[in-house]
């Protein structure tokens, strides 16, 4: 899959999304709905299942439109409410979209003092945006998060799934480069080259 | 000192069930399940002396012995994995590399307490941990170390993995329970404590990593070894994770109550070359920064409280004379207030304004009264929030001010930073 087929992929979901609410649901396959019914089996209550349900769902969206929301309510049989606030208080659930790489730097104390600071300067100017931003191909998202548990290895950041450790600005140049190539190989399955699609945690 | 909990950390496939058992894993969990009743399980924990790794220090042992005896009681256990103290690593170090010494952990607390259901609420972020657990969990059911009737006894336990999502207030066990029973991770009031009304208001111990890791060791070995290192007052092997200017940062196994001179000095390598250490936060950023002079203090409980600061995570970040102590502490209030979960006003709205004095403290924008404020701010916060995480975030400014006081005045007098 090209990257440009990938970007024009996400913005008719968000077409189809629009007209779920009449169509009924569309996010929640046959497949996440009995792995849903599964999980609820590890708790006694179902409220406990809206993350991992969440986790599940970014998995397969990359982010969470409030029609997913609705579904995983839905599902769960709560109220909305209870799982808009899950969605919203807690910051690895993505409500917007996000690139196909999702950058994450560490800039807490142990990376600040290795200079986590002008790492996020040269990702910046390297991706032509600032913090919070996605680049205009749909690639990249940078955001700067609290710490990664890896000060030893500081400064460290996280893609999508992937730790890199002990940054420098060449090694973030050489792991951009190799991400972009990456993604420009139609062949190679990023799902597993990447480590993984941003959204759950394994 | 003889590795402990990374002993099999260099072993080839460290983290299967195979390793572990090469290593005697799972023999304490036989040993106790023929040999020993729950309470005497407990009266074990207790002569060890050990106190709880994830920050406060509780012991263990008497934790686990508050949980009511009435065997009609659901109650449950969390492994708090929670691990997300800045300048902290030391529980990814195990679930990565020896997770069944954590589960095998899990199963002797869930034992001695008689829970049948436990959870794993470990940071979502940490991929390769969560893969190494659900693989392990995996194994230890293939073996019959979970699961009903384990090792042929009549006790039953399962475990799950249930992962956080990005809240550092999750760490606060209150806060755990609030999020795994799928609300947002705000702290309950205390008490009643979990032990007595915790997780689906059933009684619930919630343990940290390193405190389950332990374990297995003190059934293997007896209390007697395991109090007989390092600090009497809260003994045993301890995980140090070193970070920040240092030459040779990472994670370091020695006892409780090593010196901080000795652990930064001599084994973290020192300064970088040409540097001198200015200050030390000695347990991850809630426990407030001491000097290069008091260096000698020792890593325990008591002797760090006495130093007016805290052993906290053990997350021993160092700070050179190269490097601003206000951007330091800005950094770490920006976290505080970020990280904030909103529920009491002192905390949230403190921390946000004291972050916008900071700030504007490093952009050489500071003003006359600033440092005051921020004095002022520290009191109202220290003590009169809703859980611990308001009291770190203002007792690590207020000794920040207190020991870098001409910094921070040097910032506001000639409105720059001297080393920005």
């Amino acid at each position: 899959m090209t990257v440009e087929s990938e970007v024009s992929e996400v913005s008719e979901v968000s077409e189809v999304s629009a007209a779920s609410a009449e169509t009924g649901p569309r996010f929640l396959t046959k497949e996440m709905r009995k792995k849903i019914e599964e999980i609820t089996g590890r708790y006694p209550t179902r409220r406990s299942a809206i993350m991992p349900s969440l986790f599940l769902a970014q998995e397969e969206h990359g982010y969470l439109p409030g029609e997913v929301l609705l579904e995983v309510a839905d599902v769960l049989g709560v109220p909305e409410v209870w799982v808009y606030e899950i969605a919203t208080f807690y910051t690895m659930f993505n409500t917007e979209p996000v690139g196909r790489f999702h950058i994450k730097l560490c800039t807490n104390v142990s990376c600040l003092l290795l200079e986590a600071g002008s790492l996020l300067s040269h990702l910046e100017k390297r991706l032509g945006i600032a913090r919070g931003e996605t680049t205009g191909d749909g690639l990249f998202t940078l955001s700067v998060v609290e710490c990664l548990g890896s000060c030893g290895t500081a400064p460290v950041m996280q893609i999508n799934k992937t730790y890199y450790e002990t940054l420098s600005a060449q090694g973030i140049d050489q792991i951009l480069d190799e991400l972009k190539a990456q993604a420009a190989d139609a062949a190679t399955d990023v799902e597993s080259g990447s480590g993984g699609r941003e959204g759950a945690p394994a | 000192m003889e590795k402990v909990l990374l002993k099999n950390a260099e072993t080839p496939d460290s983290h299967t069930v195979g390793a572990y058992e090469t290593s005697g894993g799972y023999q304490a969990l036989a040993t106790v399940l023929r040999d020993y009743s729950p309470d005497e399980l407990i009266e074990l924990i207790k002569e060890s002396n050990l106190k709880g790794r994830g920050g406060a220090g509780f012991a263990t042992g008497v934790k686990w012995g508050f949980v009511p005896k009435d065997q009609d009681l659901k109650k449950y256990l969390c492994c708090n994995a929670d691990e997300g103290e800045p300048g902290t690593f030391k529980d990814r170090a195990i679930m990565e590399k020896d997770p069944h010494q954590m589960i095998e952990g899990m199963i002797l607390c869930a034992y001695a307490i008689g829970a049948e259901t436990a959870y794993i609420y470990i940071r979502g972020e940490y991929t390769l941990s969560i893969q190494r657990l659900e693989a392990a969990l995996k194994e230890a059911y293939d073996k019959g170390y979970l699961g009903q009737r384990i090792l042929g006894s009549d006790f039953n336990l399962d475990i799950y993995v249930h992962c956080g999502a990005g809240a550092y207030i999750c760490g606060e066990e209150t806060a755990l329970i609030e999020s795994l029973e799928g609300r947002r991770g705000q702290p309950r009031l205390k008490p009643p404590f979990p032990a007595i009304e915790g997780l689906y208001a059933s009684p619930t111990v919630v343990n940290n990593v390193e405190t389950l890791a332990c374990v297995p060791h003190i059934v293997t070995r007896g209390a007697k070894w395991f109090s007989a290192i390092g600090s009497a007052s809260g003994p045993g092997p301890k995980l140090y994770c070193l970070s920040g200017h240092v030459r040779k940062p990472g994670l370091y196994e020695l006892p409780m109550g090593i010196p901080l001179r000795e652990l930064v000095e001599e084994h973290a390598g020192g300064a970088r070359p040409g540097r001198k250490i200015k200050a030390v936060i000695p347990g991850g950023v809630s426990a407030p920064m001491i000097l290069e002079s008091d260096l000698d203090v020792c890593m325990d409980f008591e002797s760090l409280a006495a130093a007016d600061t805290m052993l906290g995570s053990a997350g021993v970040i160092v700070i050179d004379d190269n490097d601003c102590v206000v951007r330091v502490a800005t950094r770490i209030i920006e976290f505080f207030a970020h990280e904030s979960c909103g529920k009491c006003s002192p905390c949230r709205e403190g921390l946000s304004w004291a972050v916008k004095i900071l700030r504007r403290l490093e952009n050489g924008e500071g003003k006359e009264g600033d440092l005051e404020q921020l004095d002022f701010l520290c009191e109202g916060i220290f003590g009169n929030t809703f859980c611990a995480l308001g009291d770190g975030a203002a007792w690590g400014l207020r000794r920040a001010l207190q020991h870098f006081r001409d910094e921070f005045v040097y910032h506001v007098e000639k409105k720059e930073c001297p080393f920005h």
